[in-house]
């Protein structure tokens, strides 16, 4: 019981950063039908930035509370800023001049995009994994029999709140403000919404900026949670959010939030109770399941074909 | 608004017939010529604003990652700074850009894209090159075939350009295969290199467990290939476009994982060594006695091993193109056609479409077998380290940039990808950045790859290439 529960905590938080990588694909896909394969790889690059600025920073463990809070924010906001950029490069690169070009040609460029940054990081990096030393460190223990104690980590906390934080206004501004409603004009009828003065173009380029920013959030997570990064971290967690983003139902924002914490809980139990080796064999799995059965996903609309 | 106001006082003097109204218009149109040529020194304060901007955008892009390198010290990460490579990043970048918008592209910049403009331009190009070959078809043909077949004896073929051969007919053994799944029946699958895996772990298994040789091992390869695209095939059938190439994906990963892990079968990441080479009839490419060079009383030389295997792929790789090309000419391959131009129709006119696509998907694997097994046997040593996803990657990338459906587009792209590879040794860590922004480079300037015409298969008198543009990519 008391180990069941300590993975629950800890596959809500894997969950919680699949989660917040997954809204980039699902918002991507929603609006220009294509998966952008080079979002797991943006994340990558955010989680690098985050981890330069946590460097320049200089904080650690020992870093007063109140610093050490203004500093993550501080973090946040340069990482979501600058994924922000090169979301919108991305696009602009790989995505905008193939507009209504043939279907394969995007993700062509995307894979092209997703290489170029694997080695761009590699080069300009160094191939060598990065450790960090915890920063955020303690934690509270919840429950205790036989000497097995369940804790949830401050950092753990700190995730799922963000998480929690980001997607409650995520879904406010998508279903409240001005951009949302363009954006999902966009995605009914990019046509009709141009006619009507929507600006598409832009509609699209924010929606990956919106994307990236998120997935950045995500890696500077991940660096705090793991202690550890390499160039190699987006492609796995980019087709595990993937996953997710599929199995909640792709397009929809709460979808990509239970997708992903349902992958995290998959995935972590999976390496509990089974095989830690196939933990990757297990996410895979369960996404051509879904995709065979189940394809539209747990909240996603079906997708009706026109002749 | 000029056009507006014409209407608008045509209104009020009441009809005037069609020829007035139409020269007031062009009067109105006059004074606001819609394609009015900006004055040079706008132009070159909006394409240095542009460049300016382009610069900054690059300064916020590169200046973290470049300037600022975390490397690992005592106690956590330090930083070095290195400011030139970011200054020389952000100046070529904006210098290009400037230099792009004032002579090449030659617009105002936030007029619409250029690429238009310049595919036109390559695609003149390529149709002229294109109806050459279309012309000299034929002898094209025999003379490449030839001069494939007499390379091994000819002055400048010494071992590094046979390696560089087989390379290259391995990965255009890989490409043509594949094109059968994507070119033809339109089913993007990015997971080819779990079959050429299957295909090469087939044949190592078989022949260090059971002591068979490369021609017995060969066949059961490709058909254990061609049994996993089955087991791939049916259960994502119904799957289209992206999802499909998702589980694609997903499945070649699966593959490698099991590959790694499976310790007992595949002794996991060591890899298993020791696999047979081929032996010509029984008769081993070996110094001393019973050897290929004892036996036909030749001189010893190790390269005698190398254009045997040159041999074997050159003849596998053409009976791959042949078998493509035939097929395609069968009722089998018009539906893999039919099938990628429209789904729907073809359940219409009834086309078995499950039959169609696992067909596809069994014939694709099986050649992908075929050059795996080929590949363990010339390396002598596999491991999962060679069938990662970005093989898989380089795979697709081949077929695409060739042009989709397109045998010979393939085998130009796989020559010029093995080229700039070739070149590019130099710079070992920038070879897959390089080779990363030409496929997005190339994509944008022809999206339809670089042969941009096909050949049907069905004509109604006179067989006439047409353009990509006409063909359909499949929707999955």
């Amino acid at each position: 019981m008391e180990y069941f529960v300590q993975q629950l905590i800890n596959g809500v938080t894997l969950g919680s950063i699949y989660g917040l990588i997954a809204i980039g694909y699902t918002m991507v896909y929603g609006i220009i039908g294509m998966i952008n394969f080079a979002h797991g790889d943006i994340f990558m690059v955010g989680a690098f930035i985050a981890l330069i600025a946590l460097v320049v920073l200089g904080v650690t463990a020992t870093t007063p509370f109140v610093i050490l809070l203004l500093a993550l924010l501080l973090v946040i906001v340069v990482a979501m800023s600058l994924s922000a950029v090169w979301g919108w490069t991305l696009e602009r690169l790989a995505y905008r001049p193939l507009r209504g070009s043939f279907r394969l040609a995007p993700l062509i460029t995307a894979i092209g995009m997703s290489i170029t940054l694997q080695n761009f990081v590699q080069i300009s990096q160094g191939a060598r994994v990065k450790p960090v030393q915890p920063i955020v460190t303690g934690g509270y223990a919840i429950m205790e029999r036989d000497g097995f104690v369940v804790q949830i980590s401050n950092i753990q906390i700190v995730i799922i709140l963000v998480t929690v934080a980001l997607m409650t206004g995520f879904t406010v501004l998508i279903a409240k403000t001005a951009l949302g409603r363009s954006q999902r004009a966009c995605e009914q009828d990019s046509r009709m919404a141009s006619l009507l003065g929507v600006n598409v173009d832009g509609t699209i380029a924010l929606t990956f900026v919106m994307g990236a920013s998120l997935a950045a959030v995500a890696g500077l997570m991940y660096v705090l949670y793991y202690g550890v990064i390499d160039f190699y971290i987006g492609f796995l967690a980019g087709v595990k959010a993937f996953t997710a983003a599929v199995l909640g139902g792709i397009g929809s924002l709460p979808g990509a939030m239970l997708g992903g914490l349902l992958i995290g809980l998959i995935e972590t139990f999976w390496s509990a109770y089974f095989s830690i080796e196939y933990k990757d064999v297990a996410a895979f799995s369960i996404l051509a399941i879904t995709l065979i059965f189940l394809p539209s996903g747990l909240l996603g609309r079906p997708e009706v074909e026109k002749v | 608004m000029a056009g507006r106001d014409t209407q608008a006082s045509a209104v009020d003097t009441g009809p005037v017939g069609a020829e007035i109204e139409e020269e007031r218009r062009a009067e109105a149109y006059a004074g606001e010529p819609p394609f009015k040529t900006e004055p040079v020194s706008n132009r070159l304060v909006v394409a240095l604003k542009d460049a300016a901007i382009a610069g900054l955008i690059t300064l916020a892009l590169a200046g973290p990652m470049i300037g600022l390198r975390t490397e690992t010290a005592i106690g956590g990460l330090s930083l070095s700074q290195h400011w030139l490579p970011v200054a020389v990043t952000v100046a070529v970048v904006a210098l290009g850009r400037l230099v792009l918008n004032l002579f090449v592209w030659n617009r105002a910049p936030g007029a619409p894209s250029p690429v238009g403009g310049v595919a036109d331009v390559g695609g003149r190009g390529a149709a002229s090159l294109a109806a050459l070959l279309d012309k000299w078809r034929w002898q094209a043909m025999v003379l490449v075939i030839v001069f494939a077949l007499a390379m091994p004896f000819m002055p400048f073929a010494g071992r590094y350009w046979m390696d560089q051969a087989i390379v290259v007919l391995t990965y255009c053994m890989l490409g043509w295969g594949l094109n059968i799944v994507v070119g033809l029946a339109g089913l993007l699958d990015l997971g080819y290199v779990a079959f050429y895996a299957v295909g090469a772990y087939s044949f190592a298994l078989l022949a260090t467990n059971f002591d068979l040789g490369f021609w017995v091992c060969l066949p059961m390869a490709g058909l254990l290939a061609a049994g996993w695209g089955l087991i791939l095939g049916f259960p994502v059938l119904r799957l289209r476009g992206d999802y499909l190439a998702i589980v694609t994906l997903a499945f070649g990963e699966i593959i490698r994982i099991i590959l790694i892990n499976w310790y007992d079968l595949t002794n996991g990441p060591d890899g298993i060594s020791g696999i047979p080479r081929p032996t010509l009839f029984g008769i081993p490419f070996e110094r001393g006695e019973g050897g290929f060079a004892d036996l036909f009383g030749l001189e010893y030389e190790p390269i005698q091993r190398i254009i045997y295997l040159y041999y074997i792929i050159l003849i596998l790789a053409l009976i791959t193109n042949l078998v493509t090309l035939r097929l395609r000419r069968l009722p089998v391959g018009r539906a893999w056609e039919a099938l990628r131009e429209d789904e729907i129709a073809c359940r219409s006119l009834g086309i078995n479409t499950t039959n169609t696509k696992l067909t596809a998907f069994a014939i694709g694997a099986m050649f992908g077998g075929f050059a795996g097994s080929f590949f363990a046997t010339r390396q002598g040593f596999i491991s999962p380290e060679s069938f990662t996803a970005i093989e898989s990657f380089i795979i697709l990338a081949v077929v695409v940039l060739g042009g989709l459906g397109s045998q010979l587009g393939i085998v130009i792209a796989v020559i010029f990808l093995n080229a700039a590879f070739e070149l590019l040794r130099e710079l070992q860590e920038f070879r897959m950045l390089i080779v990363g922004m030409a496929m997005v480079l190339i994509m944008v300037w022809r999206p339809r790859g670089l042969i941009a015409t096909r050949q049907p298969s069905v004509f109604l008198k006179k067989r006439q290439a047409v353009s990509a543009d006409l063909v359909g990519e499949g929707r999955g």
